[in-house]
């Protein structure tokens, strides 16, 4: 019987010729990865196994993203335990603040994880890599503490689900605007134990940037991992950015899926998610007369160079609503210099917005930009669960960079064809 | 082994972020994990948590981050079994390698009240609801995952397989 992509690259890493969905296999890891949150659980694990060394010191990846630069003196503590253990397993991957990004933009970034992987990640966003068509899964401290110990995990093999995208996004409409619209379509729970499986024609037509937006999304529909064709654009991304061997993985033409769904992306309007759940979407022109507090642009999500660039081209030539407080995260040290020297800072900063160093921060309520009790905030970021953002009677609502940035201008839920001339 | 205690009742997507908020995870403490546990969605949820009780939920239970806290919070502060119609993947991972059994019953949370004594039996997979005298059967987990189990969780088992 044909294999999907994923269960491609699970059978090779456990060795075997065939697996079928359901099967409980044993596979082979590239990269496990962690941050200053669930590392320090993991080593507390790693240390009851009673092994002396990491697997192998160039496969394990650590990144204090999630409250750094430290925001108190418990994070500091946190950072300071999984540095001391970085040092003393001599692991090769620790990222502190200057080098630091936001684990999913920075590991693609550097090269760490390229087509044909497995990775796991103590982070629910390493799915983020099926972007670049690996295979790459959200996992708890345990399964990393294992994982760094053993440099192997257990998996069921997912049934998956095929999303054939065609036709061409319109002029606001982002990777970002098509995963909400796919959530909204089956559900947060709708890929429960599958994988998205991305292909068709219309792949063509998203960038990297897009694609990583969408498989960092995967997990919001319960998905275990979501998962590309690789094409020219990945080749091109890969051989830029990665020195590593990487494989590339087809699907068979009789591989078996759960549901086929026909995604066209030009009748795909820029999307919002409501409260309290990504699945409750809106699409332009149902957005009504919701008045915000704040904008978040960054993320692991959307804090890529294009998103920056989506932003500034709604911001140039327009100031913030003097209501709203926008804060502006690109993901990583380069993404920062980049933006800095295309000019979009000055952009932003003529516009009335902040600029932040790489983190997390807002995104989890961790810092920098917490929201007080009935505040609202539009953001590029990946979850508008009850108290996300702060207070657990503030509001998150999700979207695009584009939608975001044009929140900002008018001081409520907007999309960019709504703006004046500038 | 047995689980016995009353019902605690929640509803669909009851997701990480409320089960530990974020602002808690400057430590890994279980004690002080336990003291928040269902903050922002249940106040009252560490008051009323008594050693042995069994959170029954409807779908998606777990969903979100892949913080190991959310199921060490919940064990933590006494709970001895989460049953839900379905949990979210990685939340069900975390359950099964850090030892808090649970179990997958579309059927009982329509059945339950909040406070209902509830009695599971994990050897044979079998819940009886005391109060409302009706007995429910789950599938029992397939063997790879009750020797995870049978070794106290995956840590146990690496150590005891390698």
């Amino acid at each position: 019987m044909g294999m999907t992509m994923t269960q491609k690259i699970l059978a090779s890493h456990a060795g075997l010729e065939e697996v079928v969905a359901g099967q409980l296999i044993m596979a082979d890891v590239d990269m496990v990865l962690g941050n200053d949150i669930t590392t320090p659980v993991a080593i507390k694990e790693f240390r009851k196994l009673g092994v002396g060394n990491v697997f192998d010191k160039s496969k394990v990846s650590i990144v204090p993203d999630h409250f750094c630069p430290n925001k108190d003196i418990k994070s500091a503590e946190q950072v300071k335990f999984i540095r001391e253990f970085a040092r003393e397993m001599e692991i090769e991957n620790f990222f502190e603040v200057g080098q630091m990004g936001i684990e999913h933009a920075l590991l693609p970034e550097k090269g760490l994880v390229t087509a044909g992987n497995v990775v796991i990640g103590a982070d629910s966003h390493t799915c983020t890599y099926g972007a670049l068509g690996a295979f790459s899964t959200g996992v708890g401290s345990t399964d990393m503490a294992c994982g760094m110990a053993t440099g192997k995990a257990w998996f069921k093999v997912p049934e998956a689900m095929k999303f054939e995208l065609v036709g061409k996004p319109g002029r606001w409409v982002s990777g970002k605007d098509v995963i909400l619209h796919i959530i909204g379509m089956i559900g947060v729970d709708g890929a429960l134990y599958k994988s998205m499986e991305f292909t068709g024609e219309g792949l063509a037509n998203l960038s990297m940037d897009d694609r990583f937006a969408m498989a960092n999304m995967a997990i919001e529909a319960g998905g275990k991992n979501g998962i590309f064709d690789v094409d020219e654009k990945t080749l091109a991304y890969i051989n830029e950015h990665s020195t590593k061997e990487f494989k590339v993985f087809k699907a068979d033409p009789d591989a078996e899926y759960s549901e086929t769904y026909i995604i066209e992306l030009d009748k795909i309007k820029p999307t919002v998610s409501f409260p309290h759940l990504p699945d409750n979407t809106r699409a332009e022109g149902e957005f009504g007369d919701v008045t915000i507090d704040q904008v978040v642009i960054g993320s692991c999500t959307n804090g890529r160079i294009e998103d920056m660039r989506m932003a500034a081209e709604i911001l140039k030539g327009r100031k913030v609503h003097s209501n709203v407080r926008c804060i502006i995260f690109p993901a990583t040290q380069k993404i920062w210099k980049q933006a800095m020297n295309e000019g979009l800072f000055d952009i932003f900063i003529e516009a009335g917005a902040a600029i932040s160093t790489p983190t997390c921060g807002p995104c989890l309520g961790g810092h920098m930009g917490i929201l007080a009790k009935g505040e609202r905030a539009v953001a590029t970021t990946n979850r508008n669960f009850v108290g996300r953002m702060g207070h657990p009677e503030s509001e998150v609502y999700l979207s695009g960079p584009y939608v975001a940035a044009a929140s900002a201008v008018t001081g409520k839920i907007s999309s960019p064809a709504e703006l004046q001339e500038v | 082994m047995i689980a016995k205690g009353k019902a605690i009742k929640y509803g669909d997507n009851v997701d990480t972020d409320v089960i530990i908020p974020a602002r808690y995870l400057n430590s890994s403490d279980p004690s002080e994990l336990a003291a928040h546990c269902m903050e922002d969605i249940d106040a009252d949820f560490v008051n009323k948590v008594e050693k042995g009780d069994i959170i029954v939920a409807a779908k998606n239970f777990g969903c979100g981050s892949s913080r190991e806290h959310a199921p060490i919070a919940i064990k933590a502060s006494g709970v001895s079994c989460v049953i839900a119609k379905t949990f979210a993947r990685i939340f069900y991972r975390n359950a099964i390698n850090i030892g808090l059994p649970i179990l997958e019953c579309p059927e009982l949370f329509e059945e339950t009240e909040e406070g209902d004594r509830l009695e599971v039996d994990f050897d044979t997979g079998t819940i009886n609801n005391i109060t409302r005298k009706k007995v429910f059967k789950t599938q029992p987990f397939p063997p790879f995952m009750q020797e995870i189990i049978a070794n106290d969780g995956l840590v146990g088992y690496i150590k005891k397989t390698t």
